[in-house]
């Protein structure tokens, strides 16, 4: 037995609108019974379905509910609540509806969000007898921070109240108050008995008072949401494919257009890298061949120039207004993990195809979503509260403020594997001292009678300084590395080569389970490193395999006040600027291994040098 | 935009994003048009290419065009076709009807047994060798950490709950009261070591807009769905002792497309004619939790 399926969008095709409606509420208003009475009142249930669920509650000897139809899980029939989203299916002579039935009960929250996002417009249920609770507010808030502009309120269980006006208006005004607060305009209040039909497919005979229209009838008033034209191109970049082993030499930069249009021969900047080139082709399977791409569209191009593009990075189009770009980020979140949202703690935020380590940084308002009664001295987020913060990612991310734009304007945080939250972005906050930047309260607080720098300089005769080989072929890194300790060592300086499988072995062997973290923590335990083999005097040499340019800055502001040289052997990821030495991929390691010792020689770092 | 050409980004999106993010990647292939219309996003996602093996489940119990054109497919498309089977519940004969098992024992042994481990690696994968056309012991024997399976949310109850991404623990549960939150097309891509992802592409899509696309790209189904001559044909395929054609004069997809617009089907469940699917309340979302499709 299964107890729903069978759309009835069936009739005509592919011409008809089709909408997602969510449906919210608090537990116990009369979410399921609205759907239920919908599908049934629309011809929407298969044949005999009815009939069956009421034979099921007469053999149980149970009352028989409108609900039932839709809590097709059986531990949801037992507690008789909604646990997750049902998906269910009606349509009206106008268009064909997707009703989402999202669950009221507060530790759902994270189910009626992901229910409740995938709409565009919702019914909140209210009940007219227990009045405004916890949860008609919440959703009503988390309604409109998910971006669902276009919401009716049914007020519910008329029939329980004696089809009372006084009762409807009551609740009318007080939730409209509880709405403009949040700057939500509510489409219509209708009032209702979904168990009896009252106002929902007809007019009521019970409320003749109300000269509204019907449930039916304002779905049917909602809009389909038009994207607003001539918005400035956004295509968040997914991927890069170069399928070489099938025969297949291009470089196709995959994304889905999330704003505006571009055309061949545009220059596409892409963000926050800053690199430009000419969109050179569109690429499809089996489509007409084309020379724009536009929104909505899942595609992918090619580029004139061979730039080093990655996925995460948005490509928009030079001369159209630029997205933010920078590693703060001020937003009003909503928290849905069962651990708190606290500082000091590491997180991954995803935004379009972007994902970096974030910490949070600040917290001004904390706010309850059912009372919007806020605290402001707090520096963490409990579960359930929204809150405006202020994020540090740890490589700059580029973003747009969700007023302007929607798609590239809000980000998730991930916390512990699982979606933890959700955020919107509000503003750019401009530079702020980073977590990061800490070396100069500690030289301050350095005891006098320590060894100072100047000190170390005079009897070892070198700089101290970090220098890092970076490029694709690990091996061939390493190598030149471990060449270059040897000659230095041989000329009598104090040097030394953190293996990168000695730091995989002991100091970042934690590492190892978490994937996510591993690089952006190795640069960071690496920096550190870097700080304490200065502070000693020492020349020390790394091998990293392929950094980027905001790798490489990031480096260096970890690092600091050592500083960092930078030796590119081929890499194509990292801008030349950040290079001190650049050469190829495949250079004869006793050349590579000269070349930087020279270098070291010119810079001063080794001084007194004698051949 | 259009509506198939909206759903149609909306899975492409998410395979890019399932290659992305997912380490061994496989996609389930069952023959049926939905599979059939995610192998052809695929090649939409990745400009022609299918960057992940396809696996399907041979219960020896499948209508025999269907593995005729699985194989036909295969070459053509040069898929990496992996092929899995639970031999020993054939050898010992435990099936249905033939076997000693009834119809939800026999589909739990033949489908969900055999998936699990083919996806673990516990059991030997055929692989289609492209060379000689034969199947071969795959010596790939790693587990599959996320499988693309081409459910969509009308298909039943228990599938309307679904998400995009879909998390599995080691031994294959789908936890269906505590799934992860997924909104602003962001998925649950991040997981501890040990559990699996099943990911949804055709979620939101329905029967009819299957067949529109299948029309609208011209991409070749297995010709069971259309009446050849004896005024049925199968609406939804499986294996032919729990299969049942429907009456039906449809012999092209325009004319299916047609027949759904008509509401010829409207009051009959798609899987109607899947005889497991009624054996009592609540037996086919069980079968799902332990892994079924």
């Amino acid at each position: 037995m299964t107890l729903i399926s069978t759309p009835v969008s069936l009739r005509e095709g592919r011409g008809r609108e089709q909408m997602n409606v969510v449906i919210l509420g608090h537990v116990d208003h009369g979410k399921s019974t609205v759907v239920g009475r919908l599908l049934a009142d629309t011809g929407s249930l298969p044949e005999g379905k009815l009939e069956q669920v009421r034979r099921t509650c007469q053999a149980n000897a149970k009352p028989f509910e409108y609900a039932f139809l839709l809590d097709a899980l059986k531990d949801e029939q037992s507690q008789g609540i909604t646990i997750d989203t049902a998906r269910c299916f009606f349509k009206t002579a106008l268009r064909d509806y997707v009703i989402i039935d999202a669950p009221g009960h507060v530790e759902f929250l994270k189910n009626m969000v992901t229910g409740a996002s995938r709409a565009e417009a919702a019914l909140l249920v209210i009940d007219a007898k227990e009045g405004i609770q916890e949860n008609s507010r919440r959703h009503g808030f988390m309604a409109s921070m998910l971006g669902i502009r276009q919401l009716v309120v049914l007020v519910n269980k008329m029939d329980l109240v004696g089809w009372d006006q006084g009762v409807f208006r009551r609740v009318e005004a007080e939730y409209s108050a509880f709405l403009a607060e949040i700057a939500v305009r509510p489409e219509a209040f209708v009032p209702i008995s979904a168990l009896g039909g009252d106002n929902l497919a007809s007019a009521s005979e019970h409320l003749r008072w109300y000269p509204g229209l019907t449930v039916l009838q304002t779905i049917d008033r909602f809009e389909k949401q038009r994207p607003a034209e001539h918005q400035p191109f956004r295509m968040p970049v997914q991927a890069v494919y170069k399928f070489t082993e099938s025969g297949d030499a291009r470089r196709i930069v995959a994304g889905t257009v999330v704003a505006g249009s571009a055309q061949v021969g545009q220059t596409l900047v892409f963000h926050p890298s800053g690199k430009r080139t000419r969109l050179k082709s569109v690429e499809g399977f089996a489509e007409p061949a084309r020379t724009s791409i536009g929104l909505g569209e899942a595609t992918g191009v090619t580029l004139e120039q061979q730039v080093y593009v990655t996925p995460g990075e948005i490509a928009c189009v030079e001369g159209e207004a630029p997205p933010e770009v920078g590693s703060f980020l001020r937003a009003s979140v909503f928290w849905l993990g069962r651990k708190p949202l606290v500082q000091g703690k590491r997180y991954k935020l995803k935004l379009a195809t972007a994902a970096t380590t974030a910490f949070l940084r600040q917290v001004s308002r904390v706010v309850d979503a059912s009372e919007l009664s806020s605290t402001t001295t707090r520096s963490h987020v409990e579960r359930h509260e929204v809150a405006d913060c202020v994020f540090e990612t740890v490589r700059p991310i580029a973003y747009d403020l969700a007023a302007t734009q929607l798609d590239t304007g809000r980000f998730v945080i991930v916390d512990d594997y699982e979606i933890a939250g959700g955020g919107i972005l509000l503003a750019n906050p401009g530079e702020m001292r980073s977590l990061f930047d800490h070396s100069e309260s500690e030289a301050n607080a350095a005891p006098s009678a320590r060894v100072s720098r100047g000190e170390r300089l005079a009897r070892l005769r070198q700089q101290p300084k970090l220098v890092v080989l970076t490029g694709p072929d690990r091996s061939s890194i390493e190598h030149i590395a471990a060449r270059l300790e040897r000659e230095l060592f041989a000329s009598g300086r104090f040097v030394y080569f953190v293996a990168p499988e000695q730091l995989r072995s002991g100091l970042e062997a934690d590492l190892l389970a978490q994937p996510d973290v591993r690089r952006d923590e190795h640069l960071r335990r690496l920096g550190e490193l870097a700080r304490l083999f200065a502070d000693a005097g020492c020349v020390l040499i790394a091998a990293t395999e392929s950094l980027d340019t905001a790798e490489a800055r990031q480096l260096r502001r970890i690092a600091a006040p050592s500083e960092v040289l930078l030796v590119g052997l081929g890499d194509e990821r990292i801008d030349e600027a950040e290079l001190a030495l650049s050469m190829e991929r495949a250079e004869d390691p006793v050349a590579a291994t000269r070349r930087i010792h020279g270098l070291l020689v010119e810079q001063r770092v080794l001084q007194d040098y004698e051949i | 935009m259009d509506r198939l050409r909206a759903l149609e980004a909306q899975s492409v999106y998410i395979l890019r994003e399932a290659y992305r993010q997912l380490e061994h990647l496989a996609m389930l292939w069952s023959i049926g048009k939905d599979s059939t219309v995610l192998l052809w996003l695929a090649k939409k996602a990745f400009f022609g290419h299918v960057p992940f093996p396809l696996v399907h489940i041979d219960t020896s119990f499948k209508l025999p065009e269907m593995i005729a054109y699985r194989d036909r497919l295969a070459r053509e498309w040069k898929l990496t076709m992996i092929v899995g089977q639970n031999t020993a519940a054939l050898r010992e004969n435990r099936s249905f009807p033939a076997g000693t098992l009834d119809r939800i024992s026999c589909c739990r042994e033949l489908k969900t047994e055999a998936l699990r481990n083919t996806l673990s690696g516990e059991w030997p994968r055929l692989r289609l060798d492209h060379q000689t056309g034969q199947y071969v012991k795959d010596a790939d024997a790693r587990p599959y950490t996320g499988v693309i399976v081409g459910v969509r949310a009308d298909e039943e109850g228990s599938r309307s709950k679904e998400r995009y991404f879909s998390p599995r623990t080691r031994d294959n549960d789908w936890d269906v009261g505590d799934q992860p939150p997924e909104f602003w097309n962001q998925y649950k891509t991040d997981f501890a070591p040990g559990t699996h992802v099943r990911v949804h592409p055709l979620l939101d899509w329905t029967e009819l807009a299957i067949w529109e696309y299948i029309e609208l790209e011209s991409i070749p189904v297995v010709d069971l769905y259309f009446d050849r001559g004896a005024g049925q044909r199968y609406r939804s395929l499986g294996c032919y002792p729990c299969t049942q054609p429907v009456e039906s004069t449809a012999r092209t997809v325009s004319d299916i497309v047609r027949e759904l617009r008509t509401g010829k089907f409207v009051n009959i469940a798609e899987r109607a004619g899947r005889a497991q699917d009624k054996d009592g309340g609540g037996t086919l979302e069980q079968l799902r939790r332990d892994g079924y499709m």
